[in-house]
């Protein structure tokens, strides 16, 4: 039990740890795409920490709320981790108290503080990021729940180490319909929720036309640092989600021993790698779009997803 | 090792070919269509293949060479002579209804094909007709209700050819036996039929300076 305790840590600390490096990869990969030179991989890591250096700076007629939004948001990426298979594939001490509903509700959490924050702060820009996210969330919140049915469906469970051997039990059924579409309409998911390019722009400066970044304008010092950490573990979270759980359930620990465990630290980052490649293909192919086509986008992972149960009710 | 694999990369297959088919109600952008039709034949070859290596039915093999022929290289380059500008020029498709609303109606006609076709899969009884049945129904259903649904010629024209691919795709898998001459006389007829519109539409463009259908609503004798 100990022991398992213990890769439960590894587990916390690796995303803990390296979300913003991830974060700095893409940064990097994007830039380079766009033939210019692009920051330093590290340079989240140092932009944290000049942050955390700095002076808070809170608004009189802001409530609590406004305080503890980044410490909540900063949290709730920590649960999910020790919910879901990072390095193992074998359940860890903390696998069953949730599944993955839970996850999606405790990262929901995140999102619903930060959203009562940017209004608490009375800046008109963050009430309507705000809205404006809501309004996102509420359209993928549908998407949300149908690829978690379809994915129960088919492995008779939610929590998701079981729901990651289940693809790679049944012979071939990595190749299955049901499974290619859940991974598309997943993907949908998080480019909707990590407000990447097809609906958001994560590199735009213009406070008009922001959706995520606008709820944060008011955060300074380590209230900002807290909540730029909090988005790259949020990421890092949900690529491990789909990476592990959904694409490629292979490359984790399969042994209890602690080389196992450390092993599989640089076969996630591969695989993450691999699929930040995909994201700056997508980012850098697409462009952004309109407030009110986001619908359309969310309703056709909608789609994707209520024909990926159709087949897997119906098909087999 | 092939043969282990066959019917899990049909599925895969099966799955990208629906998504296709969705995308095709779907797109806005004209040449994004065309795009999606394309691969959707490829994935109509890459199943034929698959299924002709499996059950060693030449005809199959055949099968999958014809509509490589005629759907990813001929008729891209027949439309392209006929009304290249139409097609090349990037702009946006009309449609009657608003894409939700498209989009959860295609979702419905695949379901109501699954529905249609499970008892047809129990009676054929051939070993891949469970997943190309349903799937090759619903690209029926889904190009149907493509051309109902577009406003516009050259759209409408991709709507046949993927109830087209529909068709080809569930009978790969009902015979698996076809004789070549008919596979033949259907590869020549449908390039002959895209022709045929293109042509048609070019003429609809010269005379009204646009392909939209909807707005081809009075008569007009000179």
């Amino acid at each position: 039990m100990w022991q398992s305790i213990l890769f439960n840590l590894i587990q916390v600390a690796v995303v803990v740890g390296l979300a913003p490096l991830v974060e700095g990869v893409l940064h990097r990969m994007e830039e380079n795409v766009q033939s210019k030179r692009g920051p330093n991989i590290f340079q989240v890591y140092r932009d944290l920490w000049k942050l955390l250096q700095k002076d808070e700076i809170v608004s009189e007629e802001s409530s609590w709320i406004f305080r503890v939004a980044p410490y909540v948001a900063f949290v709730m990426p920590i649960f999910v981790t020790l919910l879901i298979p990072v390095l193992t594939r074998y359940p860890l001490f903390f696998a069953f108290m949730g599944d993955m509903l839970a996850a999606g509700f405790l990262l929901a959490l995140g999102g619903f503080f930060m959203a009562l924050a940017a209004v608490d702060a009375a800046n008109p820009y963050g009430a309507m990021g705000a809205s404006r996210t809501r309004m996102v969330g509420f359209l993928a919140e549908p998407v949300f729940m149908m690829v978690f049915f379809t994915v129960s469906f088919t492995a008779g469970s939610t929590i998701p180490y079981i729901v990651q051997t289940s693809w790679t039990a049944v012979p071939g059924g990595f190749f299955e319909p049901v499974h290619i579409l859940v991974i598309l309409a997943f993907l949908m998911l998080i480019l909707a929720d990590e407000s990447r390019i097809p609906v958001d722009n994560p590199s735009g400066q213009f406070e008009l036309a922001m959706i995520g970044k606008s709820k944060y304008l008011e955060y300074s010092g380590r209230g900002a640092a807290l909540i730029k950490w909090a988005g790259c573990m949020k990421f890092m979270v949900l690529t491990c989600v789909l990476c592990n759980v959904l694409v490629t359930p292979w490359g984790l620990a399969a042994e209890h021993t602690l080389v196992a465990v450390l092993l599989a630290i640089p076969l996630v980052l591969f695989k993450t790698l691999i699929f930040l490649l995909v994201l700056v293909v997508i980012e850098s192919s697409l462009a952004k779009l309109r407030l009110f086509r986001i619908s359309e986008f969310l309703s056709a992972a909608f789609v994707i997803c209520l024909l990926a149960m159709v087949t897997r009710l119906m098909g087999s | 090792m092939i043969s282990l694999f066959t019917e899990p990369l049909d599925a895969f297959c099966g799955g990208f070919f629906l998504l296709t088919a969705i995308g095709i109600v779907s797109t806005r952008q004209m040449l994004a269509c065309l795009r999606l039709f394309m691969i959707q034949a490829l994935l109509l070859v890459a199943a034929a293949l698959l299924i002709g290596v499996k059950l060693s039915s030449g005809d199959l093999v055949a099968v999958a060479v014809i509509t490589f022929v005629t759907k990813v290289v001929a008729i891209p380059w027949v439309l392209k002579l006929s009304l290249g500008s139409e097609i090349y020029a990037q702009r946006e498709i009309d449609q009657v209804l608003n894409i939700p609303l498209a989009l959860l109606i295609s979702a419905a006609l695949v379901l109501f094909s699954y529905f249609v076709a499970t008892p047809m899969v129990t009676a054929v009884g051939q070993p891949f007709t469970n997943i190309n049945l349903p799937i090759g129904l619903a690209g029926l259903v889904l190009g149907a209700f493509t051309v109902t649904v577009r406003r516009e010629a050259m759209a409408q024209l991709i709507g046949l050819l993927v109830m087209e691919n529909g068709v080809f795709f569930a009978s790969i898998s009902i015979v698996p036996h076809l004789p070549v001459i008919a596979e033949i006389s259907a590869a020549i007829d449908v390039p002959v039929m895209s022709l045929i519109i293109g042509l048609l539409i070019r003429r609809i463009h010269k005379r009204t300076g646009s392909t939209v259908v909807s707005e081809l609503a009075t008569l007009r004798e000179d």
